[in-house]
C-alpha cells in the first residue's frame, strides 16, 4: 500500500502528464489545419499535371521510344524503397505503420530473390528499420530542420532518386507513406512512381492536343516533374497524417490520463479515510481501556 | 464566340492567378505564342520568360516564369509553372536566387556529361541562356548570381 504522499506526488506526476498531452493535442490541431490547407492548395497543380500525364503516357505507351522512366528498363529485379516518416514521434502508429508496410513488401521482394534498397525520409524510418535493414539503406533525407514541407524539399528528394535511376541502380521505385483520409484515419499506402504507372482510359485525352514540340519532348521534360510532383504530393500527405495522428493519439492519452486520475483520487481519498478511521479506532480504544 | 478565357497560373504549392483575360503570350520552347479564346488545344513547354497576359479592358500584366507547361484550350489557359512572380516582384535578390538554380543545374549537368549525354548539357546550358535573357530584358543584371560553394 502506497502512502498518502506517494499517492499525491502520483497524482500530481499524472497531471502534469495530462497539461502536456492536452497542449501537444492543441498544437497538433492547430498543425493539422496548416497541413491541409497546404495540400489542397497543391491540389490544382497535381491534377492539371496528373491529367495531361494521363494522356501523354497512355498515348506513348505502346510506343517504341517511350522513355526510360515511363516503359522502365525491362526488368524487375533491382527495387527502391522511398520510405517517408516523420522526425518526430508521439504521433500513435503513424510512423509505424508506414514503416511495417515498408518492411512487408521488402521482406515479399527478398524472398522472391529481388534486391532490396532503402532511402529513408525523415528519423523514425531510418531508426524504425536500422535493425533488421540497415545494410539496405542507400541514403537518407533529414527534415528535421523543415519546418514546413516545400517544393524544394520533394524537388530534393525526387532528383535524389532519379539520379540514381539515371546510374542505373534500381528498376523500380515505390513510395510509402501515408494517405490523409480523415483525422482518425490515415491509410499507410505503397505507391510506384518508376516506371510511371499508365491510367487507363486516357488515350482519347491525348489525341485533342496539339503538342508543341513534340509529343515525346514533353513527355521526357514532364516524367521527372511528375515524379516530383508525386513526392510532393506524398510529403503532404504525409504531414497531414502525421498531424492528424498525434492529434488522435493525444486526444487519447490525454483522456487516460484523466481517467487515471480519478482512479488514484479514490485510492487517495480511501486511504485518507481509513487512516483517520484507524486513528480514531487507536483514540477510542485507548480511552475505554482506561 | 466569348471575348475571354479564364487563365490559371499554377505554381506545386499554390494557385497564383485565376482571372479572366483576352489574351496571354508566352514563351515556348520552340518560340513565343499567344493564346486567344478558341485557340485550338495545344500543350506547349515554356522557357524560362515572361509571360503577358491581357485582360478584358486590355491592360497586361507580366509574370516572369522559369519553365514550366501550359495547357491550351478554346476556354482557358492553364500555365503550371515551378516559380512563377509577378514582374513587380522578380526583384535582384530573386532573379539572383533563379540564376543561381539555372546555373547550378548547368554546372551539374557539365560535370556528369559523360552519363547524361550532350544533349542535356546543351539543354541546361540553353535554359541558363534564357534566364540571362530574362534578366537583362526586365532590367536586371545576370552577373550578380554567383555559385555558392
Amino acid at each position: 500500500m502506497p502512502s498518502l504522499k506517494d499517492l499525491k506526488n502520483r497524482i500530481e506526476s499524472v497531471k502534469n502528464t495530462r497539461k502536456i498531452t492536452k497542449a501537444m493535442q492543441m498544437v497538433a490541431a492547430a498543425k493539422l489545419r496548416r497541413a491541409q490547407e497546404a495540400a489542397e492548395a497543391a491540389r490544382p497543380y497535381a491534377d492539371r499535371m496528373a491529367a495531361v500525364m494521363g494522356g501523354l503516357t497512355a498515348a506513348a505507351a505502346g510506343s517504341e521510344g517511350a522513355p526510360r522512366l515511363l516503359a522502365g528498363t525491362g526488368a524487375d529485379q533491382r527495387h527502391l524503397l522511398v520510405v517517408l516518416t516523420s522526425e518526430r514521434g508521439l504521433a500513435g502508429g503513424f510512423n509505424s505503420s508506414i514503416v511495417k508496410l515498408a518492411r512487408q513488401q521488402a521482406e515479399t521482394l527478398l524472398a522472391q530473390g529481388k534486391e532490396v534498397a532503402i532511402v529513408t525520409v525523415g528519423k523514425k524510418a531510418r531508426e524504425q528499420l536500422r535493425r533488421d535493414m540497415g545494410e539496405r539503406f542507400v541514403h537518407h533525407v533529414d527534415m528535421s530542420e523543415v519546418k514546413r514541407v516545400g517544393y524544394e524539399n520533394a524537388r530534393e528528394i525526387a532528383q535524389g532518386i532519379l539520379d540514381r535511376f539515371d546510374a542505373g541502380d534500381f528498376d523500380v521505385a515505390t513510395l510509402f507513406y501515408s494517405r490523409f483520409e480523415s483525422v482518425i484515419s490515415q491509410v499507410p499506402t505503397a505507391r510506384q512512381i518508376i516506371p510511371a504507372v499508365i491510367e487507363e482510359g486516357d488515350a482519347a485525352v491525348s489525341s485533342l492536343y496539339d503538342y508543341e514540340p513534340g509529343e515525346e519532348a514533353i513527355l521526357s521534360e514532364l516524367l521527372p516533374r511528375s515524379i516530383t510532383t508525386q513526392v510532393f504530393a506524398a510529403l503532404l500527405e504525409n504531414a497531414a497524417s502525421e498531424q492528424g495522428a498525434r492529434m488522435t493519439a493525444m486526444d487519447n492519452a490525454t483522456r487516460n490520463a484523466g481517467d487515471m486520475i480519478d482512479r488514484l483520487t479514490t485510492v487517495y481519498n480511501r486511504s485518507r479515510q481509513a487512516a483517520i478511521t484507524k486513528e480514531l479506532i487507536e483514540i477510542i480504544s485507548g480511552a475505554e481501556a482506561l | 464566340m466569348a471575348d475571354t478565357m479564364q487563365f490559371d497560373l499554377v505554381s506545386p504549392e499554390r494557385s497564383l492567378v485565376s482571372v479572366p483575360v483576352r489574351e496571354v503570350r508566352l514563351p515556348g520552347t520552340d518560340g513565343d505564342m499567344t493564346a486567344m479564346p478558341g485557340h485550338a488545344a495545344t500543350i506547349v513547354t515554356l522557357r524560362p520568360g515572361l509571360v503577358t497576359v491581357v485582360d478584358a479592358q486590355g491592360n497586361a500584366t507580366e509574370f516572369a516564369v522559369t519553365g514550366g507547361f501550359a495547357e491550351i484550350n478554346g476556354e482557358s489557359v492553364s500555365l503550371l509553372a515551378e516559380r512563377g512572380h509577378p514582374r513587380a516582384e522578380i526583384t535582384q535578390d530573386v532573379y539572383n536566387e533563379m540564376m543561381r538554380d539555372a546555373m547550378r543545374a548547368h554546372q551539374t549537368a557539365e560535370t556528369r556529361r559523360e552519363s547524361l549525354g550532350d544533349e542535356v548539357v546543351a539543354a541546361a546550358a540553353k535554359l541558363l541562356g534564357d534566364m540571362e535573357a530574362l534578366g537583362t530584358h526586365i532590367g536586371l543584371d545576370p552577373n550578380q548570381a554567383t555559385i555558392p560553394d
